[in-house]
């Protein structure tokens, strides 16, 4: 049996891991994705404030690969055709290459099974003006992007320290952008350098959010408890932007970005507009623009993937009103509707709806943080996702053994800022599960024992130990399938 | 001079609860921490066991 995976993030790179050590040699794994580069995508923010050198946070992948048995192809996917054509009765999807000896040949690689694996496209189009390809604000989404972030931090840098006064700002640039951990880290990690070299009364440093109440990690907040009292995530977030000088614009929808200016909306429906030197700003995601053809070779898009260009799965899509909404509708399989032989794993499956509660501006605009699938659950997933194809193959069936919903897992999410042994601080966030369940936890729609949120070094610790724990796993060392996702 | 505190206690940014020095020195508490490092990898640890099946 062909079992391609498409993509070698987090969740496709587990994957294929897993499918490689469960499937006998008579099975081929095919991992198509366009980076020669593995990359570890949270240790980005220590890039972007140039802790770490892109070496540090990535690694070639066609190594790992050989070793495990993988078949390897650097190369783009740009179409699925799961029914075949009308010379080949198989499912193939049509990849264009973009290693340097091949770039823009293209092939057409067959496959009885498929993981789409390929993460989020970050759709900076969708706000005119954003994104460092227009030379204003800057990204620390990929390794190179943060290399680039880095940069142009060290000039504000540069800068402040001759005395000329900076205003820095750091948030979501849609106003249904996702990843405000990775957002708030980042401002954080600013913070703190700037403090470290006594020039934060020089910096006006502001949190630019679309979050209804900062803390809501686009999870819709959480509930902790504290010092004898459950409290939200609202107001633990505001106490460590608070701590840091760092002032908040929540309920924003970024618009258009200038050079030097960001124009958002508010959920009250008024246009503002923020000054800027240096800005961070999240992108949109959407799915890769991947299509699906028939047998005919016409266009079965609508079929496999959402409007946002996200793939289908078994979640439950008829839209409904937020106070209908329940754990049900998430996915356990992540198997693709129209095609049982297709799953979708990470970023790259559809969401049946947000977790936090939808939110429009009175000019109709839809200001609300996207859901977020960090690493922990895309992990998760692409491992299910393996085991099920193995048992699969290994059985003849159509069972599904394993499940993984967000509803019923749970995730970490760790704020880390500085770097070293004593030096670091870290603010760790537990919640479980990810997607509230209101039946089960009637009064605060998680498990409050689960559910934590604290500050300490011990967090740093954490976040720099997972850093070398999950590149030990991901570059395949010993015992790399005995360390968690 | 002019005290940049005075009004505190009208502004967004100050209505947060503030760690105390206690607060700030029990973050870096070497022993404390070194406690809190393998009792919050249980809590993560047990989250990612419990979430799949
Ligand atoms: C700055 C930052 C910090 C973060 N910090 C944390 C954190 O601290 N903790 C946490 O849990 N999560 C964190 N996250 C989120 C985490 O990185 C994501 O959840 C995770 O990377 C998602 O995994 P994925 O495999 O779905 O997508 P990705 O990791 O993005 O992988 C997608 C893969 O698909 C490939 N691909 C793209 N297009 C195609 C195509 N057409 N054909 C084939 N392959 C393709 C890409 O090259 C890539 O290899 C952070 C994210 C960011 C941006």
């Amino acid at each position: 049996m062909d079992v391609l995976v498409l993509g070698a993030g987090v969740s496709g790179h587990t994957a294929a891991a897993f499918l490689r050590k469960k499937l006998g040699k008579e099975h081929n794994v095919t991992v198509v994705s366009p980076s020669l580069y593995y990359q570890w995508i949270p240790s980005n923010i220590w890039v972007g404030v140039g802790r770490m050198n892109i070496d540090q946070v990535r690694f070639k992948l066609d190594k790992v690969y050989r070793k495990w048995g993988i078949d390897f192809k650097q190369a783009k996917a740009l179409s699925i055709h799961p029914d075949g054509n009308n010379s080949v009765s198989q499912g193939f999807v049509t990849i264009e290459y973009t290693s340097a000896d091949r770039k823009g040949s293209t092939e057409e690689v067959s496959y009885d099974y498929l993981v789409n694996a390929t993460g989020p496209k970050l759709n900076f189009e969708k706000t005119p003006g954003l994104g460092p390809a227009n030379d204003t604000t800057v990204s620390v989404c990929s390794y190179d992007h943060a290399a680039h972030a880095w940069k142009e931090l060290q000039k504000v840098i540069e800068k402040l320290k001759k005395g000329i006064k900076q205003k820095i700002v750091v948030g979501t640039g849609h106003p249904m952008a996702t990843c405000q951990g990775a957002a708030f880290e980042y401002v954080l990690n600013i913070a703190f350098e700037l403090r470290k070299q006594n020039l934060s009364h020089l910096a006006e440093i502001t949190w630019l959010t679309n979050e209804y109440e900062v803390g809501d990690f686009g999870m819709g907040g959480a509930f902790i408890k504290r010092g004898g009292y459950v409290t939200s995530t609202k107001i633990f977030a505001e106490s460590i932007l608070s701590e840091n000088n760092i002032r908040w614009v929540k309920r924003a929808g970024v618009q258009k970005v200038e050079k030097g200016k960001i124009h958002y909306e508010t959920l009250d429906g008024e246009h503002h507009s923020i000054e800027y030197d240096f800005s961070m700003l999240i992108p949109a995601f959407s799915g890769h623009d991947i299509r699906a053809m028939d047998k005919q070779g016409k266009d079965i898009s609508s079929k496999l993937f959402a409007g946002n260009g996200l793939m289908l799965v078994d979640a439950k899509y008829k839209s409904k009103p937020f106070e209908e909404w329940s754990i049900e509708d998430w996915p356990t399989t992540y198997q693709s509707p129209g095609y049982d032989n297709i799953y979708a794993t990470g970023i790259a499956f559809a969401p049946p709806h947000s977790i936090s509660k939808p939110m429009k501006s009175k000019n109709g605009t839809d200001i609300y943080p996207s859901p977020p699938r960090t690493g922990m659950p895309s992990g998760v997933i692409g491992k299910v996702v393996a085991q099920n194809i193995a048992h699969r193959i290994k059985d003849g069936t159509n069972e599904h053994k394993h499940t993984a919903s967000m509803g019923r897992m749970g995730a970490a999410c760790i704020v880390s800022v500085g770097y070293g042994i004593r030096k670091g601080l870290g603010a760790t966030m537990t919640v479980s599960p990810i997607v509230q369940d209101w039946e089960k936890y009637p009064e605060w729609g998680r498990d409050l024992n689960a559910t934590v949120g604290e500050i300490g070094l011990a967090g740093h610790w954490i976040k720099l130990f997972l850093h070398y724990m999950f590149l030990h796993k991901a570059k395949g060392y010993p015992f790399w399938w005995l360390l968690p996702e | 001079m002019e005290n940049l505190h005075k009004d505190r206690g009208y502004k967004d940014e100050f209505y947060p609860p503030m760690p105390t020095r206690f607060t700030k020195r029990i973050r870096t508490n070497f022993l404390v921490q070194v406690y809190n490092f393998f009792r919050l990898n249980y809590k993560i640890m047990k989250i990612v066991i419990k979430g799949h099946s």
